[in-house]
């Protein structure tokens, strides 16, 4: 999705912003980036646009240089646009012992993508990720801040479903994940 | 012999709350520490105890400490590392999520022990329903007057702040860690200057993984003398195992050091054996990085002994036969587990991780990872598996951080232990599954 809205947090982001630079000492506002970046990332429908960034930059008063180096260094940022629904999918050696790669065949058979796409309607970008820390419960996708674990067939089957009927795009936080300081 | 300790009050409903952490005796620790104890003495404590770093290095904790530098009128930082990002590992996540208050008290002991006014907990991005516990514990712990001014009416202060990553393996490894605190690419330092000297903010710094920050809290309420008592010999204490892979019971385990390896895999009060009744064919004791070992040198060790759960134990015979603790990440797989295939999501792994700093690491992760690509559709040749073996060995003790050596150790293992089995692959590759192209997904997390 190409955001058409006004790159600008509201009075309730920006409040945020305030309060988590300053958990780092004078001086040292840098240190909010990558907190900065999950914000805008939810904001601005689940990517980072080169105006997004920019933005942040000027919210910390940085080079717009020292955030494309971040945002390209951590795989969590999306540097181009994603489906309405991130679907992400483990398949490190736990999650592959459990068969991880059948739930990424599976997932693409049903929305007609590869890994890595996403579908013609925009609503769902399949992505494969390393291992999310979910060995026990393998295998395992996640979906904005939502883990969904000991998966089966069937169970992705539910999530698709779930997933198409819903407008707001999958995020990993919002303003109310940070406690105010 | 189940002995938990960290894990004591696990199954107690609402012990993530602040109230029912504290009716079952939470945060003890800061009202002694604080209030009877000088900053020395809760180190030396932490020194007796025996207790080593969790996150993986095991390198001991009280010493890390004592190394901290202290020149007048310079900050210095606590930061939990919980950045839980090596495969096969998720007990942080389970502590974290189960017991937050655990990791809190932990962390407001320790950072008074080392001199700490302001401290992080930098978590793993993925985890963010972990961070929204997180700071809901930290804010109840406000409220009660355990964190901000003058704590507990002792005149100690400390804010505790949540840092969110955004996907880096790398991270993990303390000085990147700290790079990324810092708003920056997570790129490691160069050492020295250790954290312990200049750290977050050039500071002096001490960064802990969330496991060995919360064993200071019963070492501080017992004493160190009592949790040295618990374990067997330099493995001292208890250690969150995270069981995972083809077994019947995958899940976070707390294990008194020196249980056999055996028991843990075959038990009913942990593993529960092999699932769907198969053969073990072998494991990865420590997280992905450690040496795998094939089953008989896993359950006992060259010399014949039964294989114990310890640092020592599990490094007895070195690499040739050995492997590591590690972080206690423990990968079980059964008699049909492909190993060619298994190293590879291991190569590729490492590959995507990979922060590109020092080129051996950089473009020998991506060789790794190609090779093995090759010989999986079928394309492999003798060759390629003493090539795969030549660059693993250019990887190690050739990087600034250990991911190099990370990346190096399970190839090295594979092939040293299961070599007939690469070979037999490339010679009739049709015979194993055959998997389907794999598409490089790193595209969408660049430019």
């Amino acid at each position: 999705m190409i955001t058409t809205k006004e790159i600008k947090f509201d009075n309730e982001t920006l409040a945020m912003v305030q309060s988590i630079i300053k958990r780092y000492p004078e001086g040292k506002h840098k240190s909010a980036l990558l907190p900065l970046l999950h914000l805008a990332q939810a904001e601005f429908d689940g990517w980072l646009s080169v105006p997004t960034m920019d933005y942040v930059a000027s919210l910390l008063n940085i080079k717009p240089i020292e955030v494309y180096e971040v945002a390209s260094f951590y795989s969590m940022f999306n540097l181009k646009p994603v489906g309405k629904c991130l679907i992400e999918v483990c398949r490190t050696s736990s999650c592959w012992l459990r068969g991880a790669n059948e739930i990424v065949e599976h997932i693409g058979n049903r929305l007609g993508i590869k890994n890595g796409e996403t579908t013609a309607d925009g609503k769902f970008t399949l992505k494969t990720v390393e291992c999310l820390g979910s060995c026990g419960t393998a295998p395992m996708l996640q979906i904005g801040e939502q883990y969904y674990e000991d998966l089966t067939f069937d169970k992705v089957d539910a999530l698709i479903n779930e997933w198409n009927n819903k407008t707001e795009h999958s995020k990993y936080l919002d303003v109310n994940t940070f406690r105010k300081n | 012999m189940s002995k938990k300790i960290l894990l004591e009050h696990i199954d107690v409903p609402g012990i993530e709350t602040l109230e029912v952490y504290r009716a079952k005796g939470g945060y003890a620790s800061v009202e002694k520490a604080l209030k009877t104890m000088t900053q020395d003495a809760i180190v030396e404590e932490v020194k007796k105890s025996g207790l080593r770093g969790r996150g993986g290095a095991g390198f001991p904790t009280g010493m890390k400490w004592s190394f901290l530098a202290k020149p007048e009128g310079v900050a210095r930082y606590l930061v939990c590392n919980a950045d839980e990002s090596e495969p096969g590992t998720f007990k942080d996540r389970y502590l974290m999520e189960k017991i937050p208050h655990l990791l809190i008290e932990g962390m407001i002991t320790s950072s008074f022990a080392l001199g700490a006014n302001t401290s992080y907990i930098y978590v793993r991005g993925e985890y963010f329903y972990i961070i929204k516990i997180l700071e809901k514990a930290i804010d109840d712990a406000y409220k009660a007057g355990l964190l901000g001014q003058n704590i507990l009416g002792t005149g100690y202060n400390l804010d505790l702040h949540v840092q969110a990553g955004a996907g880096a393996y790398i991270c993990g490894e303390e000085t990147a860690l700290l790079e990324s605190l810092e708003g920056k690419r997570g790129n490691p330092r160069i050492k020295p200057p250790f954290p312990a000297i200049a750290g977050l903010f050039a500071c002096p710094t001490i960064v802990n993984n969330v496991e060995t920050i919360a064993a200071v809290v019963p070492i501080v309420n017992n004493g160190g003398d009592w949790y040295a008592g618990i374990g067997i010999g330099k493995s001292t204490g208890t250690k969150l195992i995270s069981a995972s892979g083809h077994i019947n019971k995958p899940g976070v385990y707390e294990i008194e050091m020196g249980i056999t390896v055996e028991d843990f895999i075959y038990s009913e009060e942990y593993c529960g054996g092999i699932k769907n009744g198969k053969k073990l064919k072998a494991v990865v004791a420590g997280g992905s990085s450690v040496p795998i070992l094939p089953a008989d040198l896993i359950l006992t060790t060259a010399n014949g002994e039964k294989r114990l759960m310890s640092y020592e134990s599990l490094a007895d015979g070195g690499f040739a036969t050995g492997t590591m603790l590690g972080s206690g990440g423990f990968i079980v797989m059964d008699e049909t587990t492909n190993i060619v295939e298994n190293l590879y999501t291991f190569a590729r792994f490492y590959h995507h991780e990979s922060c590109g700093q020092c080129s051996p690491c950089r473009e020998g992760t991506g060789w790794m990872e190609k090779i093995l690509h090759k010989i999986l559709d079928g394309h492999g040749t003798l060759e390629d598996v003493d090539l795969l073996w030549e660059i693993q060995r250019k990887i190690e003790g050739n990087t600034i951080c250990p991911l190099g050596d990370a990346a190096a150790w399970p190839v090295a293992s594979a092939i040293r232990h299961f070599k007939t089995e690469f070979e037999e692959f490339v010679k009739n590759p049709s015979a194993f599954k055959k998997v389907k192209h794999y598409h490089n997904m790193h595209g969408l997390a660049t430019a």
